[in-house]
């Protein structure tokens, strides 16, 4: 399989020519086509950060990336879930999930059908006409993710996009989710902090730790999904994810 | 308040201080010729009126004020969302802008006629200066103050270039402070208009003058009248107009 996602020593810092703070050094990951990502680390360690290069909002310093998806022109390769909704006021939630549509080959029939296939599928059959300040902040975040999967992207970028929602939506958003990952294909990578939400979802579970920050622990998840909400074996793998980011949180204190 | 309640208490405030004026007039407290009540001004509308002065005069301030409102506000728009897209211009204007914008507008008079005459130009660029800074620093933070979050998912969803950000984000995330700093130059625009006339330029301002001279306060303060008129009715179609373009606000 090839990779779709793959960095090469990548190193990012803000500031006035990258002088202030370094958050990559040579970060290396690698996402194969089709597979589920999850990310997680400390506050602060830099997941929204990389969600942001590989989405080419932020130029590296150095290395690069590389994205290899199929060009289809009624579609976006990548598509991001922002950690807050970042909704457009003056848009109505139609027009919101229609913003990545505008400027790919998509008839108005068409935008039309992925408005209301994406507003059913996070729930939210009949807000399509409403301003956000009608919507609560779950419903707006629910949104956020029509909005990336209306553009039908090959790699979709999702930043704690369940954190503001309550145990049961979230519960059947993730299920959602799988549902749509097992239907399309996509590639997904997804960041939380919620470690259980880590190890149901993903194929992998990448652990950023350390400063400038790195991949320190990369978990294959191999137990079957049915038998991933819980059961000694999926909670066996919780815990060690956990211990591994103590570990990697005592390590970035000690390198400070 | 229920929306009932408050235009009684607003229609109340006005209908009392009417009388009051009216009672301070008639007692002799005031003298009639110093301050004429307010019950002598209908009859002296339907004289200016039937001459056709109130018309004239009126039609006369509304195409200044109307021309200086455009010229201003597009004007002062447009640099200040310039000047707030772009670092150098910024720079550029930073000391200019502080020297030139507390000179008030009456005092560009003896400019505006040496430039133009005893004109409607004359009078028009008077009243464009105050709306011009008005716009362009209400517009200028405006631009600043757009929310970066949503200019980066518009370039995460394809929007990178300039226009496409300025159409999709700015502008729209600026409007309301754009058009605010429009509706504070709307009114700025009525104060100015008299005093650009005071000096001969047909109008409203020009008739108050006259009138003053011939101690026919009560012609004046119908024009007085007549100006909150003009401003409240073209306030009113700017926030009804306003209303509309922002409905997106809770
Ligand atoms: N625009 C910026 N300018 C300067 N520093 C920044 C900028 N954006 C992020 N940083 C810094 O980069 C580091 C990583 O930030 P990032 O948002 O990627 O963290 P995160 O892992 O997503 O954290 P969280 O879990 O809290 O969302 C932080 O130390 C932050 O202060
Ligand atoms: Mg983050």
């Amino acid at each position: 399989m090839a990779a779709v996602i793959e960095t090469k020593n990548l190193a990012v810092a803000f500031g006035e020519d990258g002088s202030a703070e370094t958050i990559f050094h040579h970060l290396n990951i690698s996402i194969e086509a089709g597979e589920f990502v999850t990310l997680v680390g400390v506050s602060g360690a830099g997941k929204s950060t990389l969600l942001r290069v590989i989405s080419d909002l932020i130029h590296p310093l150095e290395g690069g990336i590389e994205i290899n998806t199929p060009q289809v022109p009624s579609r976006r390769p990548i598509a991001m879930v922002f950690q807050a909704a970042n909704l457009m006021p003056w848009r109505t939630i139609g027009e919101n999930i229609q913003l990545g549509l505008e400027g790919i080959e998509v008839s108005d029939d068409e935008k039309k059908k992925r408005i209301q296939s994406t507003l059913d599928l996070v729930g939210l059959a009949d807000v399509a006409d409403r301003w956000p300040y009608q919507l609560s902040g779950g419903q707006r975040q629910r949104i956020g993710i029509a909005r990336a999967l209306a553009v039908e992207p090959d790699i979709l970028l999702m930043d704690e996009p369940f954190g503001a929602l309550d145990a049961i939506t979230r519960t059947g958003l993730q299920d959602e989710l799988l549902r749509i990952w097992a239907e399309t294909k996509k590639s997904i990578l997804f960041v939380t902090h919620d470690i259980e939400e880590a190890v149901y979802l993903g194929d992998r579970v990448l652990l950023l730790g350390g400063k400038p920050a790195e991949i320190v622990q990369d978990y294959s998840i191999t137990l079957d999904r049915s038998k991933r909400r819980e059961g000694q074996e999926f909670l066996q793998q919780v815990e060690m994810v956990k211990t591994g980011l103590h570990e990697a949180i005592a390590m970035t204190n000690s390198g400070k | 308040m229920k929306s009932s309640n408050r235009y009684l208490s607003s229609f109340a405030g006005l209908v009392g201080f009417l009388l009051f004026w009216e009672v301070l007039a008639r007692s002799g407290i005031m003298e009639a010729h110093l301050l004429p009540p307010p019950s002598t001004i209908p009859p002296v509308l339907i004289s200016e009126f039937k001459l056709g002065i109130w018309q004239a005069m009126a039609w006369a301030s509304l195409r200044h004020y109307s021309i200086g409102f455009f010229i201003g506000s597009i004007l002062g728009v447009t640099l200040g969302v310039s000047v707030a897209l772009s670092p150098r211009i910024e720079a550029g204007q930073a000391w200019l802008a502080r020297m030139l914008r507390p000179i008030p507008p009456l005092a560009w008079i003896p400019f505006a006629i040496i430039w133009f005459g005893i004109s409607e130009t004359a009078a028009a660029f008077i009243i464009s200066i105050g709306i011009f800074w008005i716009n362009y620093f209400t517009a200028m933070s405006a631009v600043q103050a757009v929310d970066r979050d949503l200019i980066e998912v518009a370039r995460a969803f394809g929007h990178r270039g300039f226009f496409a950000l300025l159409r999709k984000v700015i502008l729209p995330a600026a409007a309301p402070g754009i058009l605010a700093g429009l509706r504070a130059g709307l009114g700025q625009g009525w104060m100015t208009v008299v005093a650009a006339e005071l000096f001969g330029i047909e109008g409203i301002g020009q008739r108050m003058m006259e009138a003053s001279g011939l101690l026919a306060t009560d012609v004046v303060i119908l024009y007085m009248f007549s100006i909150a008129l003009l401003y409240g009715i073209s306030d009113f179609i700017f926030v009804t107009i306003q209303g509309r373009i922002l409905a997106w606000q809770r």
